[in-house]
């Protein structure tokens, strides 16, 4: 395993909710990530924030990592869940809130 | 070199031959689609899965030619 695999495997495994993100929770630089960060923000639930475009080698290695081929990509409690639309999809039919246990329901 | 929705159907029936496709560009850019898919081959496999199984179709064109792609994926009622 390469150091950066071996690098998003520790976040990814040492972080209940990671989102692998265009920018950063406070200010996302793609409306993708930023659609995930205002439904995550929504639920109110606690998630660690990794900036990809900081290293080029991450920004690859991440679409290695899940075999998914863009950002963003939301990771819960080890396991990749999705990107912005399986988020969107999970969030507006309430399974998004069961995984987080978050009781907040669509507005 | 941006595509077009006749190209990305075309793709994705070369990998999925019974999909039902449907392809709407957002923005007119060749850059933004949304496409909905349903397809047998989905059946019993979790979103994360159908969804590759539709990047794969793509050939690598995701996320490089094809900047953004809204999928909606699904199995035949």
């Amino acid at each position: 395993m390469s150091d950066i695999q071996a690098w998003i495997d520790n976040e990814v495994k040492s972080n209940e909710i990671v989102l692998f993100m265009k920018g950063t929770p406070t200010f996302p630089q793609c409306g993708f990530s930023g659609q995930v960060v205002q439904i995550l923000d929504y639920l109110d639930v606690p998630y660690k924030g990794v900036n990809v475009l900081e290293n080029d080698d991450l920004r690859q290695g991440i679409k290695d990592y899940s075999n998914w081929p863009t950002i963003p990509q939301l990771y819960v409690k080890g396991e990749f869940v999705g990107g912005c639309d399986i988020i969107r999809e999970m969030f507006q039919n309430q399974e998004l809130q069961e995984l987080l246990g978050s009781s907040k329901t669509v507005a | 070199m941006p595509m077009d929705a006749r190209e990305i159907e075309t793709l994705i029936r070369e990998s999925l031959p019974d999909a039902k496709v449907v392809i709407r560009d957002l923005a007119g850019d060749g850059d933004h689609f949304a496409a909905e898919v349903v397809s047998e081959s989905f059946r019993g496999k979790s979103r994360v899965q159908q969804h590759q199984l539709v990047y794969e179709a793509l050939k690598g064109n995701m996320g490089g030619a094809l900047h953004a792609l809204a999928l909606q994926t699904s199995v035949p009622d």
